[in-house]
């Protein structure tokens, strides 16, 4: 009987209703810096067609890049890139079966934000702490 | 509809239609991922930053470029899958079609336009 009570079934609650969680959250900026690097790649796309292009067009890309405002962006970026992929590969460990246990889960969304913060304070030092 | 199982009622209803091929997808280029993030962000980073002369000198090295290059395609054609699945929930119908193939569009354009920059500075 598959039209049994069509039209009146109960739908799932919209995202707003839901008190923010760690997994929700955790999730929802895996979407979010995934989106966030189509962007990201866009700004890299532009840097390498400016140096292919001419001098002064790679002195004007590059100029933003290393402004303090891309400096933000970038930085923000690398936050991203290592959020995303350890949250991607959260969800290869879920496809697989694995860390479904709601601890187990949070404890990786909190590994997730540590290692990109770590990741990306150590590149900020290495780029303006004279690390490299 | 009684020789109709649940299942068949039910095919096809989710908000993307079909799911399971890109459900591959995202599993491939997610594991692939894990190798392709950090050795682009170690070259990318040991390329930013100097001058244009270095600039073009780092990336007319056959490993910065095949590593860009690759980067540029694994990471691009995952975001825009990843930016698709995002549409599918919450934009719908016309609008829907059409901003997914706005992103295919910026995700292809990205990918052909980074490739000939990186040949051009590599040759």
């Amino acid at each position: 009987m598959a039209d049994v009570n069509r039209g009146s079934r109960p739908l799932s609650p919209h995202i707003q209703i839901y008190r923010p969680q760690l997994t929700s959250v955790s999730s929802i900026m895996v979407r979010i810096t995934g989106i966030g690097l189509l962007f990201v790649a866009a700004l890299i796309v532009a840097w390498l067609i400016a140096a292919a292009t001419s001098e002064p067009a790679f002195t004007f890309v590059d100029g933003v890049l290393r402004s303090w405002f891309g400096d933000i962006v970038l930085l923000a970026a690398v936050w991203a890139f290592v959020y995303h992929m350890l949250g991607r590969l959260r969800h290869v460990l879920w496809d697989f079966g694995y860390c479904f246990e709601v601890p187990v889960a949070e404890r990786l969304a909190i590994g997730m934000f540590g290692v990109s913060t770590v990741v990306t304070v150590l590149v900020a030092l290495a780029r303006f702490g004279g690390l490299l | 509809m009684a020789y109709r199982t649940d299942r068949k009622t039910a095919e096809g209803l989710g908000s993307g239609h079909a799911g399971t091929h890109h459900h591959w997808q995202m599993m491939i280029s997610s594991m692939a991922l894990v190798f392709v993030v950090p050795i682009f962000l170690v070259t990318f980073s040991l390329g930013f930053g100097g001058s244009y002369e270095e600039v073009i000198a780092y990336f007319g090295h056959p490993l910065p470029a095949i590593i860009t290059a690759l980067s540029l395609i694994v990471v691009v054609l995952h975001v825009m899958n990843e930016a698709l699945v995002a549409v599918e929930d919450y934009v719908h119908g016309v609008p829907g079609y059409l901003t997914q193939v706005a992103v295919k569009w910026l995700a292809y354009i990205l990918i052909a336009v980074g490739l000939f920059a990186i040949a051009r500075l590599a040759l």
